[in-house]
């Protein structure tokens, strides 16, 4: 029964991030977690963040720690991360899965997330994601057959003035071309990680063409005399 | 009459003619009237190099003037919301209640994250100082004991800086135990965020700060009467705090003196899409559209007469055709009277090679995916936006699916707990308003 309800789900499962999590909590393995030695300092410097009454609001700082240490959020992490902050399960469980940074299952070793919003696809990301698919020979939701890589499509990365933009384990690759993606992903392919930020020869969000402010340091300002 | 024009303070660039003329040019300002005068970090970010640049100059005495002194300052100066909705700030801050026993809270709002937009980041990682001295300077005007900067979860880099900032001021005391020697005892947190473009709500940042689903609250009551583990709250963006101090510093006057009226001061405006030179840039309010693309961003690709549309503050604002974008000023009034919005200050460039109905219908696809689900007007109405335009993309609509999105603009419009609701369907609107004739021809009937 319980195979043939997982079979239906799996069919009529959408693009949409909620409908693949609802299928995949049914696969979830039930491994044994707990925070490392070092990330128990960690834990307590975010309990110390909130008053002792509101340990709930470091549910999330708590997922980010159960991920980075896993590379995904266990079941067993987040009854664990329940047990800190001394509120039900299905509390944690409702937080995690709304938000879509927070995977259920282990994915490859490198986590690409390409931005196809609107900034991004008006300088070029149709181009850069066709080039990754066919370097890698994977899909969007696709990992590939050595577990090197796992492609995901994300929304709006807040670097649009920077766009293309493509982010690995968590780098932001900016002003990202088909020969510098290349390049990238054949780094981290060794395992080495490329220089993240910006891909062409400005610094940052500057004018490309040259900076039309701030060409030298501003010093400090007259300040008013009644202070 | 020469000498008292040479001691002007204001920062515009004026003409030989101006002296002549009552015409106001705006859009020429000078470095030494920006604030946020490390956005592109070439220079010096920590501490030191903040107090060089005029950071934590006199910052006690400005605690010595008082609460009152504060707000009336930044009520004074203008200054609008710099996180898209664009509420006087003043006014904001005095709707705290006095004499309440519950501790107050200030929060940041740093969940950049409407498309378009990429201004908070640079103040995070280059000139994260600013936002420290200002929640400082705004926690005391509001009565705050301590303040949460929730960043988005992406923005680790940015989350780094700013704790690294934070801790910086603490070893300097500038915050913390009587912090700058005033007295008054502050903290400040960095919380972040999961990815969720929901959260960027006031009230549905306030649910994720309490470990909630980011599902906003219906208002009121409003987050200075119910916020923050139900405490007095005030949430604001972080270009708005960032530029607190420098305006109290200077006077609300200085301030004042750039841009429009109702629309004073200045702005970090992000310029993307289809120019030579996307960039992010700090000018004064008012400033000309087609001046501020053509003097920071290169220009449009292929000239200005290559301009197709320009998206003018995020992808929440509905689009304008090149001939409004000829003449329209980039404030608040201006564009709100050419049936758009100034939003974040976020430029989308588009020009006539771009698929304008494709553009729109991959904002529809954003809405879709990140409305929170909770009313069913954005819940449904979003997914029905989204799938009616993939329709009409691929050539497979009908006039009947034209009218039933029509309809859902005033299904969805004003009906919702939020304003995502809104949002995702004001693209439509301006799309239908301007650009009609391109989405009839897609349609099969």
């Amino acid at each position: 029964m319980l195979s043939l309800c997982q079979n239906k789900i799996k069919q009529s499962v959408s693009t949409k991030l909620s409908c693949r999590l609802f299928t995949s909590l049914f696969e979830m393995e039930k491994l044994p977690f707990d925070f490392t030695q070092d990330n128990y300092e960690k834990v307590d410097n975010i309990l110390s963040k909130y008053p002792s009454e509101q340990k709930r609001s470091a549910i999330i700082p708590l997922l980010h720690l159960a991920q980075d240490q896993e590379g995904y959020v266990p079941e067993s992490a987040m009854m664990k991360i329940a047990s800190i902050v001394a509120c039900p399960v299905s509390k944690v469980f409702e937080t995690f899965t709304f938000y879509t940074m927070f995977r259920p299952k282990p994915v490859g070793d490198h986590v690409i997330e390409i931005c196809t919003n609107l900034s991004c696809t008006l300088r070029g990301a149709d181009q850069i994601l066709n080039a990754i698919q066919d370097k890698l020979g994977i899909r969007i939701g696709e990992t590939t057959k050595d577990n090197k890589f796992t492609l995901l499509e994300v929304e709006c990365q807040g670097a649009c003035a920077t766009a293309p933009v493509v982010v690995i384990d968590g780098n932001y690759y900016e002003d990202v071309e088909v020969k510098s993606i290349n390049s990238i992903l054949r780094d981290f392919a060794r395992d080495v990680v490329p220089k993240s930020g910006t891909q062409s020869k400005r610094n940052g969000p500057e004018p490309i063409g040259g900076k039309t402010t701030l060409k030298t340091e501003p010093w400090a300002q007259k300040i008013r005399e009644d202070l | 009459m020469l000498s008292s024009f040479l001691k002007q303070p204001i920062g515009q660039e004026r003409l030989l003619s101006s002296l002549f003329t009552t015409k106001r040019f705006y859009g020429g300002l000078n470095d030494n009237n920006r604030i946020f005068t490390n956005l592109y970090g070439d220079f010096d970010s920590s501490v030191t190099g903040a107090m060089k640049r005029g950071d934590w100059q006199q910052t006690k005495n400005i605690i010595s003037k008082g609460k009152e002194w504060i707000i009336s300052e930044i009520k004074k100066s203008g200054i609008r919301g710099r996180g898209g909705a664009g509420f006087p700030t003043g006014l904001k801050w005095s709707f705290m209640p006095k004499n309440d026993p519950r501790p107050s809270y200030l929060v940041i709002n740093a969940d950049e994250g409407e498309p378009g937009t990429c201004k908070d980041r640079q103040i995070l990682l280059n000139d994260p100082q600013k936002l420290v001295e200002g929640c400082l300077l705004a926690g005391y005007a509001l009565g705050a004991k301590s303040s949460y900067v929730y960043v988005r979860g992406e923005f680790k880099k940015e989350i780094e800086s700013l704790q690294n900032a934070i801790d910086q001021a603490y070893e300097h005391n500038l915050i913390g135990k009587n912090a700058c020697g005033s007295g008054y005892d502050f903290d400040i947190h960095v919380h972040p965020g999961a990815g969720a473009y929901v959260c960027g709500e006031e009230t549905a940042l306030i649910e994720s700060l309490e470990g909630s689903t980011g599902k906003p609250r219906i208002k009121p009551p409003f987050p200075p009467q119910f916020g923050l583990w139900g405490c007095p709250t005030n949430v604001n963006n972080v270009e708005t705090i960032s530029s607190c101090p420098t305006i109290l510093r200077r006077g609300s006057s200085w301030y004042n003196s750039f841009g429009r009226k109702n629309n004073h001061g200045t702005k970090i405006f992000s310029i993307s899409g289809h120019v030579n030179n996307p960039c992010v840039v700090e000018e004064e309010m008012s400033v000309p559209l087609k001046t501020l693309i053509e003097k920071h961003a290169g220009g449009v690709r292929g000239g200005w007469d290559n301009l197709l549309a320009v998206i003018p503050g995020g992808s929440s604002c509905p689009v304008l055709p090149k001939n409004i974008c000829d003449n329209v000023l980039m404030d608040y009034d201006d564009l709100e009277k050419n049936n758009s919005s100034f939003g974040t200050g976020a430029i989308i460039v588009m020009d006539k090679s771009t698929d304008i109905v494709k553009s729109i219908a991959r904002l529809s696809k954003f809405y879709a995916h990140e409305s929170c689900g909770q009313c069913t007007p954005c819940r449904e109405g979003t997914i029905w936006v989204k799938s009616l335009m993939d329709k009409i993309v691929e050539g497979k609509g009908t006039k009947k699916d034209l009218k039933l999105l029509e309809s859902l603009i005033t299904a969805v419009k004003g009906n919702t707990i939020c304003a995502l609701g809104d949002a995702a369907v004001l693209p439509i609107e301006g799309l239908l308003r301007h650009f009609r004739k391109e989405v009839e021809l897609r349609l099969i009937d």
